[in-house]
């Protein structure tokens, strides 16, 4: 009897781990005792940290986009579906069309979703850049955008927590460029008692704000929107004329159809494996461990489970433990950047922002692709 | 993670999102009444999280120290 991997999610963790797996088990897939499925509904992956440059007319739709089967390893069977619900006792998983896929081994990497919806209002008098749609929305507000409040205003989880940061340097960029900046209030409201969940990052970034002339908020967490203003839980308002909300966000539908509060999976912090189930892996955003939801952490985390998944099938047990890294670049501007890196026991020191950083990250978003297929 | 009716957000560990956005994104999804017990390994949750609390308007029930961590206890009053 073959051994089954099904990997739930075609994303960057769940291509990167099918990839390796792939090449790892290269010699049992081709001896028919190890098959790899990649259930996903989308037939095409997209980049995501390509739409803070489609917001800014930097990064056109097709370049960020590749179907999902080119990307995998041809050994990898992809099943064009969608998740509906996972049976972690009987070790199936069943979707929309009605198949039931059996398991042996189960990664999760169903990812995070904005939900705008579980704000009040959100939707209707504001504008979010996490969707291609509402990338590109936005991008055309902004083409005609010609002066008033311009709010950036952050709520909690929400996956690339220095996004938020990128978006608000990049406005102050963009309408600089165009020469209205001085007719442009731009603000930036942010969860918690500084400017960024990093202390290093916010003790950088606030003189920037205050260099750039962007007014900032902190303890304010979005609880309702009208027309033209935010009200948080905390009791105060922003007034707007253009509201740039960074949402909460929530797992996979399936995941919460399955029982788990919120779709955030109960993981163990070092194996990555699901709490109380021995043969499930949990990768990238929808994990519930204490760390950035971004495609680097994906990265990381998939590196660890997928040679943990070949120890475990060559030699029968795990081979290492994840120690928590995390990567990001952080875009200052159009032209420079800085990048943080840490772990569960290394806290983060951002480097001073250069123009080698930013040409590094316009590099690699044109290389992901090589992240993608377990690579680089 | 919940033990006896207190759900427990282990945040050990995390440089970001951070101890006090981790329990700002549990606390929207519990009941009022539930006890949160926020674990932190950094010294600032401490007290960070107390005065979003106090702004907000839950229950501070008091910090315990650890062995290596802090134990922030806060009830959902509303």
């Amino acid at each position: 009897m073959a051994t089954h991997i099904v990997i739930a999610g075609g994303g960057t963790a769940g291509s990167i781990i099918a990839n390796l797996l792939a090449r790892g088990l290269h010699e049992e897939i081709n001896k028919g005792e190890v098959i790899v499925k990649v259930i996903d509904k989308e037939e095409k992956h997209m980049y995501q940290p390509a739409l803070l440059y489609v917001v800014f007319d930097r990064f056109r739709e097709n370049e960020m986009f590749r179907e999902m089967r080119d990307l995998l390893n041809p050994s990898v069977i992809f099943i064009h579906d969608e998740i509906e619900e996972f049976d972690f006792d009987g070790n199936t998983v069943r979707t929309k069309s009605g198949k039931k896929v059996n398991y042996d081994y189960l990664v999760i990497a169903t990812g995070s979703k904005p939900r705008p919806d579980l704000v009040d209002g959100l939707e209707e008098n504001g504008d979010i850049f996490y969707t291609l749609e509402g990338a590109k929305k936005l991008r055309d507000k902004l083409r005609k955008f010609d002066g008033g409040k311009v709010l950036v205003s952050v709520a909690a989880p929400h996956k690339c927590p220095v996004a938020p940061l990128e978006i608000i340097f990049m406005l102050d960029e963009y309408f600089r460029q165009k020469g209205i900046r001085d007719k442009i209030d731009l603000s930036y409201t942010y969860p918690i008692g500084r400017v960024h969940a990093l202390e290093p990052v916010a003790n950088w970034a606030v003189p920037e704000f205050e260099k750039r002339g962007i007014n900032y908020e902190t303890l304010f967490n979005m609880e309702k929107v009208e027309q033209g203003v935010v009200h948080s839980m905390e009791g105060f308002e922003k007034e707007f004329d253009l509201l740039i909300a960074i949402p909460p966000h929530k797992g996979s539908e399936s995941l919460i159809n399955s029982g788990i509060q919120d779709g955030w999976v109960p993981t163990d912090r070092h194996l990555l494996k699901a709490e109380g189930y021995d043969n499930v892996y949990v990768c990238g955003d929808t994990t519930n461990l204490p760390i950035s939801k971004a495609g680097s952490t994906a990265h990381f985390e998939a590196d660890v489970v997928a040679e943990n998944l070949i120890a475990e099938i060559k030699e029968g047990h795990p081979a290492r433990d994840y120690d928590g890294k995390v990567m990001c670049f952080i875009e200052t501007g159009f032209s420079s950047a800085t990048y943080v890196w840490f772990n569960y026991t290394t806290p983060p020191d951002p480097v001073p922002p250069s123009k080698m950083i930013h040409w590094l990250k316009l590099g690699y978003n044109r290389v992901y692709w090589l992240t993608a297929r377990g690579i680089l | 993670m919940s033990e006896n009716n207190v759900v427990i957000v282990d945040a050990r560990g995390s440089f970001c999102p951070g101890p006090l956005m981790e329990l700002i994104s549990k606390i929207k999804s519990v009941p009022v009444g539930t006890e949160i017990h926020v674990l932190s390994t950094d010294k600032g949750s401490a007290k960070d999280i107390p005065a979003w609390i106090k702004k907000v308007g839950h229950e501070y029930l008091g910090t315990e120290e650890k062995e290596g961590y802090w134990v922030v206890k806060v009830r959902k009053t509303k």
